[in-house]
């Protein structure tokens, strides 16, 4: 058995292989449900109507799909440049922290300039925190998916000191949690009472910024020549290290915002119980997307019906919601066989 | 109590040693796929299914032993299928390490959930025990720290010196080694680099899975969602700290644990003073750090992370 | 050599080897006998199918038809089973392939022990292995130091211990690809002298080259390989290099002729620069050099000695530790890629797939690479995608860049083709100062004779250029004036007219060009 490469990708393939990726890791998925032994197509039903079925349903996944997109496009934007930003966890914490840090009565702004001030701050943290590994590795040769990780936990246990200390709510009944975020720097809903919220507006612009700026910017030609080369982008006169900052940088600040939106848009204080792992989520939807920017929102968008169609299926037939986790974790793997497919052709001799 | 005056009670170095037993696996087990050429960030999962898997054996009735073997057998699979991926296949390392992780995590939690829908607090089992080895433990000191374990931190000591032996002193280790740094030059010798290389992270995998395993079946006694809290990300640290060599994995992982313990103690002390993240944010630092000071010189195999094809160079 | 054996005197037969890659038939229903105790070389130009064939013999490739048999220790030929170096090894076949497989954490003793014992043995025989190989050495002359570390040994040592690998396997037959191209003269002179002991200790060889004088010198049968096909196989005796190479091209040597051209003004000295190198030690001790209009400069020299520090200086990839270089008599901002593309220096690199180009990008985005922030690429930090494509397609079809179109990707091109990608994006820029480090290695005749009309042309226009190359014939064919690199050492310039090859040969191996009468037979 060996690999050969194509030489073209025709596009029915291109369009087939993430397809075919999906259904392999839901029929795989389909192995625990019958070990549990409830019906696949009920549970599969479940989940769809979970998601989709209703127009509560699709709000739901729709604010669902907001951090996923921001957290989808931090590690799209780091892999491409091939830097491994696995700290989205922690980055986003940390955007929620500083916003809820200004956003509860720090500074008092007007609306309109309130929010932009939350959204800043907290992309500059995400951006700052992911500096540290960029620049570890840039001038010490330290592996940054190791300090990524670790600093997760180190961004989490200082969360959690500053919502038990400095920032805990009196008000809030010896739980651990900020106080909420003023009227003012709150993120306006766009269905009324429902959870979604303008983030997910914010997080399609940013898609499609960033689809911008790696496909038709010199940043992007930069980030990819890199990401694909580093040798040969250093000999041509790339400033490979200037490129890695500036990608690590966006990539933060792309996580950072995931927090914001969560803490001014969807939750209004902070918690740590924040992001049941969306960090680590953007991840599976960078490469569901192939870190094609416009493809994380679909992507993101698939993870999130996924997920909340479990939690609805999960009540309705008592089957743990972990199995969430199990499809999006197969469907990372089938995904990534599905991108063998595209570049190579496999021959059995 | 005097801070300083901590280093030097046995109850302590006891402690270390305690804490530094999975860490021993998990880096030995790191340690092999690597040299190997092989990166496994499937560590965190495989630790967690590790952990799952051979405390459920137990608590479903089979001995201590056998669980150690489920939960090695287990690791087999999950790094199987990690060394299918990039080893013939050449898949991103780092991909398919992080969505093994995933996978091996939600895997373990979804069949604890199976089996055990509705249990209020997470059931204990009859673990391993302590017991003093002859001799050894009556050393001054080092005898009563090292030598008064439970029989999983002895086959961690024993499984360093295996692996050390087995790769300096073997045909094999030397194949292993010559595979992780030119797999081109093992394969003009008749070496096949897929079979080594895909045994090695399947054995260094079933490693791991113990070191997950000595926390329910030998510190904790009861299998916790996130229980492994990043110890296999510490674990790929400590490898770059020991420079791929077993006895430095040894001596990093004592150290740390030293280091883990010794927050412990500093805690007690001042507790109440400064907040107890602060203690609890040590370790990752001092990994951190860990890595900060050896990256610099680290020698890493040089096809580390490199996929190899037949018949291209 | 008597000649008169019969025919079970075979060692090894291949039979209707084929193999195919995507569109390229790379061996075409070759055939091939190898008699016992002797030399056949294999001579093709690069890219005519010799390595496919050996990499078939030794089971790296699988060919889709065609047999290989190989004699037992009986004498009988019997097939080998394809596709698998350890059957090909059990076989007696030993194989020392273009770049060297050793790995480099590990001693020369234990490359060469690496995979005789079993896998599952508990205990490495270091005693028994060690006096066998010390046995070894004596018999064939191969000598190295057993103990030290591969890393730290120069090309030749590595070689021997190549061979000694294959010899300690026990091979009966033995496959040498290109053996002399990292050597000196003086060193592959040794090689051969060691191959006839070798043969006539009973072993049989196939040499494999694209150098003439060397089949001629050193084999018995001569195998000519063109477009995968066989296209001659006769006894070295009954030929002659001109024919030789006739058949090898399949028409007439298109020849490289240099005019004579009165060299300009200074354009690139440097003066007592020193660059630092791997553990410290500088890799380029004072070297000092001027380099003028319309002149091209060959630096020869066995690779690992300095080329990589010289080349790495003038592209830009490494600021010198001391000395001063100046171009057009200004000081220039080293150890910056940009800074030298933005000062006129155009850089052909060593490794065109690790350096020169973005495999996974296109044509269009390669040929840009070095230009993408100039105003004609790009405005406001957005590309100009449409400008850089028409220039793409206006420097295609002046190189003849052969490709589906500017959108295809680059790893798919050729080597050849890739060369002359990285040809158009640094010559278009009409630079004063090329460096060319290994331009036509590893090309066909036809890619090569386009690099160096390009070059030439480039001398032409009055550009100065510096050539690092390891073919001698390469150097002594283009350049006005030759250097030698010695461990760093750079030597004065010598008028290309002045020296022979033999003189370079010892100058690359240290010695002094005055004295070498020593070593002189």
């Amino acid at each position: 058995m060996r690999l050969e490469p194509r030489t073209q990708v025709p596009l029915a393939l291109a369009i087939a292989a993430p397809a075919s990726a999906i259904v392999l890791a839901l029929l795989l998925a389909a192995i625990p449900l019958l070990w549990a032994e409830v019906s696949v197509l009920e549970a599969y039903g479940l989940i769809f109507k979970g998601a989709l079925g209703s127009r509560f349903a699709v709000t739901e996944t729709l604010a669902r799909a907001t951090p996923l997109i921001f957290t989808g496009l931090a590690a799209a934007v780091a892999f491409r440049a091939k830097l491994w930003n696995i700290g989205a966890e922690g980055q986003l914490y940390l955007g929620a922290l500083t916003a809820a840090a200004v956003g509860t009565g720090a500074v008092t702004l007007p609306g309109f300039a309130m929010i932009p001030l939350v959204l800043i701050v907290g992309a500059l943290a995400g951006a700052l925190l992911m500096l540290i590994p960029t620049i570890l590795k840039l001038r010490l040769g330290v592996d940054e998916v190791v300090t990524t990780l670790l600093l997760n936990f180190v961004v989490l246990l200082f969360v959690s000191m500053m919502i038990e200390g400095p920032m805990k709510d009196p008000m809030g009944m010896g739980w651990p949690q900020s106080e909420p975020i003023v009227e003012a720097a709150t993120l306006p809903k766009l269905v009324a009472r429902t959870r979604v919220h303008a983030g997910l507006i914010l997080a399609i612009l940013a898609g499609i910024a960033v689809w911008i700026m790696m496909q038709r910017t010199t940043w992007g030609f930069e980030a990819r020549a890199v990401g694909a080369s580093p040798a040969a982008a250093r000999f041509a006169g790339m400033p490979v290290p200037r490129v890695m900052i500036r990608v690590g940088l966006i990539s933060g600040a792309l996580a950072g915002l995931a927090g914001v939106g969560e803490v001014a848009g969807l939750k209004g204080y902070l918690t740590l119980d924040l992001s049941p792992g969306f960090g680590y989520s953007g991840i599976v939807v960078a490469m569901l997307a192939q870190l094609n920017a416009l493809a994380v929102i679909v992507a993101a968008l698939f993870v999130a019906i996924v997920f909340v169609g479990a939690d609805f299926m999960s009540r309705a037939i008592g089957v743990s919601n972990y199995l969430a986790n199990l499809v999006v974790a197969t469907s990372l793997l089938t995904m990534l066989l599905a991108s063998l497919a595209t570049r190579y052709r496999l021959r059995w001799r | 109590m005097e801070i300083v005056e901590i280093l030097f009670t046995v109850s302590f170095w006891a402690a270390a040693t305690r804490i530094a037993t999975p860490l021993i696996f998990g880096t030995l087990g790191e340690l092999i796929c690597e040299r190997a050429g092989v990166l496994n960030l499937g560590i965190e999962g495989i630790m967690t299914a590790g952990a799952m898997a051979g405390w459920m054996a137990v608590y479903q009735g089979a001995d201590l032993w056998t669980g150690v073997v489920f939960a090695f057998a287990i690791g087999m699979i999950f790094g199987f299928i990690h060394g299918l991926f990039t080893v013939p296949l050449g898949l991103s390392q780092h991909v398919t390490g992080l969505g093994l992780t995933l996978l091996a995590t939600s895997l373990a939690y979804f069949t604890y959930r199976m089996i055990l829908p509705d249990v209020p607090s997470p059931p204990r089992i009859e673990a391993f025990q302590p017991f003093a080895i002859p001799i050894l433990s009556e050393i001054p000191f080092i005898g009563p720290a090292l030598f008064k374990q439970t029989a999983l931190t002895y086959l961690a000591f024993v499984s360093v010196a295996v692996v050390g032996l087995v790769l300096y002193k073997t045909p094999l280790g030397l194949a292993l080694r010559a595979v992780g740094e030119n797999p081109a030059a093992a394969e003009a010798q008749g070496i096949d680099v897929y079979v080594m290389r895909i045994g090695a992270v399947m054995i260094g995998s079933g490693f791991m899975a113990i070191g997950g395993a000595f926390l329910t079946m030998s510190a904790f006694n009861a299998f916790f969602f996130e229980m492994i809290a990043g110890r296999g990300w510490i674990c790929i640290a400590l490898v770059v700290f020991a420079s791929w060599r077993p006895g430095k994995a040894l001596l990093g992982a004592l150290l740390f644990g030293a280091f883990d313990a010794f927050q412990v103690r500093l805690q007690q002390a001042l507790g109440g003073d400064i907040p107890y993240q602060i203690f609890l944010m040590l370790p990752y630092a001092f990994s951190i750090l860990a890595l900060i000071v050896m990256s610099r010189r680290a020698a890493y195999p040089k096809a580390l992370m490199v996929p190899y094809r037949k018949g291209e160079r | 050599m008597k000649d008169n054996r019969a025919p079970e005197d075979f060692v090894l037969r291949l039979r209707g080897i084929t193999k195919r890659f995507g569109a390229l038939l790379a061996n075409d229903a070759i055939d091939l006998e190898l008699r016992r105790g002797a030399i056949l070389a294999l001579l093709g130009e690069n890219g005519a199918g010799k390595t496919t064939l050996m990499n078939i013999l030794f089971g790296h490739y699988l060919a889709d038809r065609g047999e290989v048999l190989v004699a037992g220790l009986g004498g009988g030929l019997a097939p080998l089973r394809a596709g698998s170096p350890s059957a090909a090894l059990d076989a007696g076949i030993g194989m020392v392939h273009q770049h060297f497989t050793l790995a480099d954490n590990l001693s020369a003793f234990e490359n060469i022990i690496l995979g005789t014992q079993s896998l599952f043995r508990p205990w490495l025989d270091r005693g028994s292995a060690r006096r066998k190989l010390e046995k070894l050495m004596a018999g064939s002359g191969l000598n190295v130091d057993l103990d030290a570390a591969v890393g730290v040994l120069s090309v030749g040592e590595r070689q021997r211990i190549e061979i000694l690998k294959a010899l300690y396997r026990g091979a009966r037959i033995l496959i040498l690809d290109e053996p002399t191209a990292v050597l000196t003269p003086q060193e592959a002179e040794r090689l051969f002298e060691t191959l006839r002991r070798l043969v006539a200790q009973g072993l049989s060889i196939v040499f494999i080259s694209h150098k003439l004088a060397e089949v001629m010198a050193v084999s018995q049968r001569v195998v000519v390989l063109r477009k995968g096909k066989v296209v001659a196989d006769l006894a070295t005796a009954e030929t002659d290099a001109a024919h030789l190479a006739e058949t090898m091209v399949g028409r007439a040597i298109p020849k490289t002729v240099r005019t004579a051209m009165a060299p300009g003004a200074v354009i690139l000295e440097l003066d007592k620069v020193r660059v630092a190198g791997v553990h410290g030690r500088p890799a380029l001790k004072d070297a000092s050099l001027s380099l003028r209009a319309h002149e091209i400069l060959g630096i020869a020299g066995v690779s690992g000695n300095g080329q990589v520090a010289l080349s790495n200086l003038i592209c830009g990839l490494q600021a010198p530790e001391g000395g001063a270089v100046s171009l057009h008599g200004q000081a220039v901002a080293l150890g910056s890629p940009a800074g030298m593309v933005a000062a006129g220096v155009g850089r052909i690199p060593e490794d065109r797939l690790h350096d020169g180009v973005v495999g996974d990008m296109a044509v269009w985005e390669n040929l840009a690479l070095e230009d993408y922030r100039k105003p004609a690429f790009s405005r406001a930090s957005f590309l100009r995608r449409d400008a850089a494509r028409a220039h793409a397609r206006q420097s295609i079809e002046d190189f003849d860049v052969r490709c589906p179109g500017p959108e295809a990707a680059t790893r798919l091109l050729s080597g050849g083709n890739v060369q002359k990608l990285i040809l158009a994006r640094v010559l278009t820029r009409a630079p004063m100062v090329i460096l060319a480090n290994q331009p036509s290695r590893g090309l066909d005749i036809g890619a090569v004779t386009e690099v160096h009309r390009r070059l030439l042309d480039a001398r032409a226009r009055g550009a100065g250029i510096i050539l690092i190359s390891e073919d001698l014939d390469e150097l002594l064919a283009l350049s006005d004036r030759v250097a030698v690199l010695h461990r760093g050492v750079l030597s004065a310039s010598m008028a290309t007219e002045e020296v022979t090859i033999r003189q370079l040969g010892l100058m690359m191996a240290g010695h002094d060009r005055q004295e070498p009468a020593h070593d002189a037979a």
